[in-house]
């Protein structure tokens, strides 16, 4: 596949994520949105990881591994957001036993 | 118009249209389904660039566990359509014309550029299976490797603490 589809695939995954972050206000369903857009970066990135390989196997560079570092990252990036997921849902928990929803509109106590 | 080809164009439809409905549905819940059938069309496309590793772990790390945490969340909020905050129909439109307007300038900037003639290799290639990328990371990566269950370790704490009811 051409590398420009997936490009073009990634940026309107991408976009959907954003738009989701700007619409939507309960604040569970912006961090699913913020997944998604990780989710978009990591299919590139393994996108251009293959680019990689199909280019040094037919330039015969002689490299152990073409490639490898992006699906590797796409590995760290998964495993952040992993951890990011389990703080960013307690903060959440807190908050709505705080302030008992988790509508945005309510947490402008900082703005006050 | 090969197989590979028609899969991807599934696939890359399937991924579009689910996470589009991500964003427009109302119940949370069923956000959280469309986002489960978002991943897996995007597993499969792990699959189709022969990045298996990367697929199963998509699958067991997005669509096992952190979707179930999500999951688990709203049922213990009891969150559903009712208690869903209104959305306001300026800030809706304001949010989409400012993410179309993203996706115009990247498209825009992106269109022409120098990789365009560039193959993403479809089905072949060992760079993607487990003994290499196992091999790699518990070599040239371990540092990272190791710090990263630091970051898991001070995550845990973190969540416990911050949850935990004073």
């Amino acid at each position: 596949m051409p590398i420009n589809y997936y490009l073009f695939l990634a940026i309107a995954l991408f976009s959907i994520g954003v738009v989701g972050v700007l619409t939507r206000r309960n604040a569970i369903i912006i961090f699913m949105c913020i997944e998604l857009m990780l989710n978009a970066v990591n299919l590139l990135l393994v996108a251009f990881s293959k680019m990689h390989y199909n280019q040094a196997a037919a330039a015969a560079i002689p490299i152990a591994n073409p490639g490898i570092d992006g699906q590797l990252f796409v590995f760290f990036i998964m495993v952040v957001a992993a951890a990011e997921v389990s703080v960013g849902l307690a903060i959440i928990v807190m908050l709505y036993r705080n302030i008992h929803s988790v509508d945005i509109n309510f947490l402008n106590r900082l703005k006050h | 118009m090969s197989i590979s080809a028609i899969l991807f164009w599934v696939l890359s439809v399937a991924a579009l249209f689910s996470a589009l409905m991500v964003v427009t549905s109302r119940n949370p819940i069923h956000s959280v389904i469309w986002l489960i059938v978002t991943f897996f069309a995007i597993s499969g496309h792990y699959i189709l660039l022969n990045a298996q590793f990367l697929a199963v772990v998509n699958i067991i790390v997005y669509a096992g566990a952190i979707m179930v945490l999500f999951l688990f969340v709203i049922m213990l909020m009891n969150l559903n359509k009712e208690s869903e905050p209104a959305r306001h129909r300026w800030l809706q439109l304001a949010g989409g014309v400012s993410g179309g307007a993203l996706l115009l300038v990247l498209v825009a900037a992106l269109k022409d550029t120098e990789l365009k003639s560039q193959q993403s290799l479809l089905l072949e290639g060992h760079t993607g299976l487990i003994k290499t990328l196992g091999q790699e990371l518990f070599s040239t990566y371990v540092i990272p490797f190791e710090l990263s269950s630091i970051l898991f370790l001070s995550a845990m704490v973190g969540a416990v603490l911050i949850g935990k009811k004073d």
